[in-house]
């Protein structure tokens, strides 16, 4: 590979180099790096003017009235979007109930049996399920869950959402798992300890930090999902926690504020993009920072 | 059932053993053992007695099988996928690969501590030792059961005194000789018949190797222990008797001031000359 | 522990066993269920108008006539658009931040790279409607036809309304350039020393060394990484749902609102008004689920090699 590798480089070279001389060659390559540099620029500048727009967009139209207050008729002004943030955090939760046992279940599973076949195979439909369009998952829910009982439900979103999370938990879990020592498995094997004794209070527990990190980051990408819900939670104008009734989310309420014509309707949406999005990365944040202190010594 | 001793160990047979142990019952007998790993035989038609109370010491160059068969001992060898054993080992007498027999109660009578310390890093020190005896009972002890017998063992492994005012830390601020000792003690607090090490101070410095071959050496007598290790000073050191391997193949077992002056095999002498591996 | 006897059952571990294959084979239940009851509730449409579904440019719920091409081609058109921007800008990133950014530069430029996979996708399509779309509008599209003067090619021609296939694409390449970019970064990351201390060694610049040792070595996995970035493409729907423009018809001008075959579902799919149209737009979503699938294996085939390469 390497004396290929060298070889094609010299031949390249070589019949460069009587045509350019080494200022010119130069010149290029700091033209090169140079572009690299505006690509850096142009990529991060979209994020900039984002946040820059929520930051003052969204919090002039923010205030507590926006976390207490439920959704007014067109004209009325002011108006919050409580509903919406009770329903994301019962899906959230609906989801998570499901989605973390099944994920980290297999995620286990899949730690456990290394080179198993059933294993690669769940480990590749893992990640076939994970490239799945959203979209996609949404109109499964709807079709196996909404449309039998005639009635969009919070229970469908929940279980929409699960899906999407499932393959994202399984694989950290297995990654996670993997980073435990063999040796503590066998240290509790030769105790006596059961082997399921041992995957759950030994291994599982010395990898739970890094499984809940990898669950947290999974939630941070559930909970601004929108597609999935459009056809299974619905949205609801009105306050609901009934696991069978139609319930609101804040990515729902955002695209339908944002598509409607009225300007307070468009200011309450840029509110709730500010608050989902601070959601989102504030759930991040605390994935990324909050548990890699506490799990650094016992990873190796 | 009629045993056929390997001819090597003739030389044991004879009463004539220092401790004036000999007549003593083997706790532990391993008969006609062998251990695979997919198709590799690593260990080789082995039958060797353990006897109660004494210390024996397993040596010999490294990949000649000495950890595998010790594995055997409490059937930890067929944790690893793709591996298996032939034979029997006897504790009391009873088949431990019988069918119908549990290697979990076989694992809680025979204690295993391994070469690179493995305390739980979410236990605490004390939480650590009571770990295998938690685990034992149908029902939960209570919690002055658990500390007395937290006491009782970090007691016998002389590491009372360093840890006693921090029971509730994390064993993972120990040093790694005292990790290894915490091993110690949280196997003895099941309570085991046998211990098992397996090169207990491979990764540890001589002081805190010193440490531990003081402890080995304290628990004749309560504990059987057999003790792989690659020095023969060890060895020499901590085991009433000696047993070599060679290639999977046990060479000799004798009393270990026997062994270590007028083996009565070449190829031990060989070994413990220093001529190979 | 009284007696000592050896023998005794371990219900535990069959309990354990049973409950983590169960939970490992929902996973392959889940993908099948979901294939099965797409493909079920699209058949009567597929079955319908067999080709013409994916050739027709007809939509007509009223008459009950339905053909998905102005989807497929918005689909295909959009995600192409958001390749050819966001690739060459995110291997630009991923190259600046392996090879060339000073240290201090390197975390936060990846952190910021990094988020804008983190923005929820509602929320590109809220940044879309009100800031993108009326720059588009009122700026680029004229810039674009009339001082460049391209409005006499095809691709620019026609008014400038402001929701449009361009503005897909644009956005979509924001969205997907993350992706493309962290996958590029691994495998850079992943290119050995040796590789590039040998193209030093014999006298080359370092956008020479870029150019003829680390490329070379990365580029099944920066193709897999964009394969990658080219399934999300396929699939995102919000965003793209509110800048596209949403309407039934292939035109070769970017300028013109087109149809994607995700935003088509999330668009009608509440209102749909007969069995038919129900069925039809199963139909467009499995047939969605057929091309990223494909699109989807052949990426992870594609780092997975890569990988393989690495190791060995």
């Amino acid at each position: 590979m390497n004396t290929r590798m060298s070889a094609r480089m010299s031949t390249r070279m070589s019949t460069r180099a009587p045509r350019r001389s080494v200022r010119a060659r130069r010149a290029r390559s700091a033209v090169m790096i140079t572009l690299t540099v505006v690509a850096a620029l142009l990529a991060t500048l979209p994020l900039i003017f984002i946040l820059a727009l929520l930051l003052t967009q969204g919090a002039s139209s923010l205030n507590w009235a926006f976390f207490t207050a439920m959704p007014r008729p067109v004209g009325e002004s002011g108006g919050g979007m409580a509903n919406a943030l009770a329903g994301t955090v019962m899906l959230i939760t609906i989801a998570s109930a499901l989605g973390l046992p099944v994920g980290i279940g297999a995620g286990m599973y899949l730690a456990e049996h290394r080179g198993g076949r059933l294993a690669s195979v769940v480990r590749f439909l893992s990640d076939v399920l994970n490239g799945l369009p959203s979209i996609v998952v949404g109109i499964f829910a709807w079709q196996f869950l909404v449309r039998p009982v005639h009635r969009f439900s919070a229970l469908a979103g929940g279980i929409a959402l699960a899906v999407m999370m499932i393959p994202l938990v399984t694989r950290t879990t297995e990654e996670m798992i993997r980073l435990v020592p063999d040796a503590l498995r066998e240290a509790a094997l030769a105790l006596g300890y059961p082997r399921w004794r041992t995957s759950l209070t030994v291994v599982l527990r010395t990898a739970l930090p890094g499984i809940v990190t990898g669950a947290l980051v999974a939630v941070a990408r559930i909970a601004g999902e929108t597609a999935p819900l459009l056809f299974t939670a619905f949205g609801n104008q009105f306050w609901s926690t009934s696991l069978t009734q139609p319930i609101s989310a804040l990515p729902l309420q955002i695209f339908s504020y944002a598509i409607s014509p009225y300007d307070e309707w468009h200011a309450l949406a840029w509110a709730g993009a500010l608050v989902l999005l601070a959601l989102v990365l504030v759930i991040s944040l605390v994935a990324k920072f909050a548990t890699r202190s506490r799990f650094g010594s016992a990873n190796d | 059932m009629p045993t056929t001793e390997p001819r090597t160990l003739t030389t044991v047979a004879a009463p004539t053993v220092a401790n004036g142990a000999a007549d003593a019952q083997p706790l532990v007998s391993v008969r006609a053992l062998d251990a695979y790993f997919g198709a590799t035989r690593a260990v080789r038609d082995v039958s060797v007695d353990f006897v109660e109370g004494q210390v024996t010491a397993i040596i010999g160059p490294s990949g000649c099988g000495k950890s595998t068969l010790l594995r055997c001992l409490n059937r930890m060898h067929e944790t690893i996928a793709g591996a298996r054993t032939e034979g029997e080992v006897l504790l009391d007498g009873k088949d431990i690969y019988a069918r119908g027999v549990n290697p979990i109660a076989v694992r809680r009578r025979i204690g295993m501590v391994f070469q690179r310390p493995t305390p739980f890093p979410t236990m605490s020190i004390r939480d650590n030792v009571v770990a295998g005896f938690r685990a034992a009972g149908h029902t939960a002890p209570s919690r002055a059961e658990q500390d007395q017998i937290a006491e009782w063992a970090l007691r016998r492994s002389a590491l009372w005194d360093e840890v006693k005012d921090r029971l509730r830390e994390s064993a993972m601020a120990l040093s790694g000789g005292q990790q290894q000792r915490l091993c110690i003690a949280r196997a003895l607090a099941t309570r085991p018949r046998v211990l098992l090490l397996d090169e207990p101070t491979a990764s540890l410095d001589p002081l805190s190797t010193q440490k531990v071959e003081e402890l080995v050496y304290e628990l004749r007598g309560d504990v059987t222990v057999v003790i792989v290790t690659h020095n023969m000073q060890q060895a020499a050191r901590v085991s009433d008797r000696t047993a070599f391997m060679l290639l999977g193949e046990l060479v000799e077992v004798a009393p270990t001031t026997r062994m270590f002056t007028s083996p009565a095999d070449a190829r031990t002498e060989a070994y413990i000359t220093g001529r190979f591996g | 522990m009284p007696s000592t006897s050896l023998h005794g059952a371990s219900a535990g571990d069959r309990i354990y066993r049973f409950a983590t294959t169960a939970f490992a084979l929902s996973i392959p239940l889940l993908l099948v269920l979901l294939g099965v009851e797409v493909a079920v509730a699209a058949w009567p449409a597929l079955k319908a108008f067999k080709f013409s579904f994916l050739t027709s440019s007809d939509w007509d719920a009223v008459n009950g006539v339905f053909g998905a091409a102005p989807a497929i081609y918005g689909t295909i058109v959009s995600s192409a658009l958001a390749l050819v921007i966001a690739t060459p800008l995110a291997i630009g990133v991923a190259i600046f931040l392996s090879e060339f950014a000073p240290a201090w530069l390197r975390q936060p430029v990846a952190f910021f790279v990094d988020l804008l996979a983190a923005i929820p996708s509602v929320v590109y399509g809220l940044w879309g409607i009100f800031v993108l779309v009326p720059l588009l509008r009122e700026h680029v599209m004229p810039f674009l036809a009339d001082r460049l003067h391209l409005g006499n090619t095809p691709f620019f021609s026609g008014p400038a309304y402001g929701p449009s296939m361009l503005a897909a694409g644009l956005i979509l390449a924001i969205m997907v350039l993350p992706y493309i970019s962290s996958v590029t970064r691994e495998v850079l990351m992943a290119v050995p020393r040796a590789q590039r201390e040998a193209a030093l060694a014999l006298g080359a610049t370092r956008w020479e060394m870029i150019r003829g040792a680390v490329l070379p070595y990365a580029s099944s996995g920066i193709m897999g990484g964009v394969i990658l970035g080219l399934g999300r493409a396929l699939g995102e729907t919000m965003a793209v749902t509110m800048v596209i423009g949403n309407r039934h018809e292939i035109s070769a001008s970017l300028f013109a609102p087109g149809y994607t075959m995700a935003s088509l579902i999330a668009n009608e799919f509440s209102e749909a008004t007969n069995d038919m149209h129900l069925s039809a737009l199963m139909g467009v979503g499995a047939v969605l689920l057929a091309i990223t699938l494909v699109v989807n294996i052949i990426a992870r085939w594609l780092v997975w090699r890569v990988q393989r390469q690495a190791r060995a």
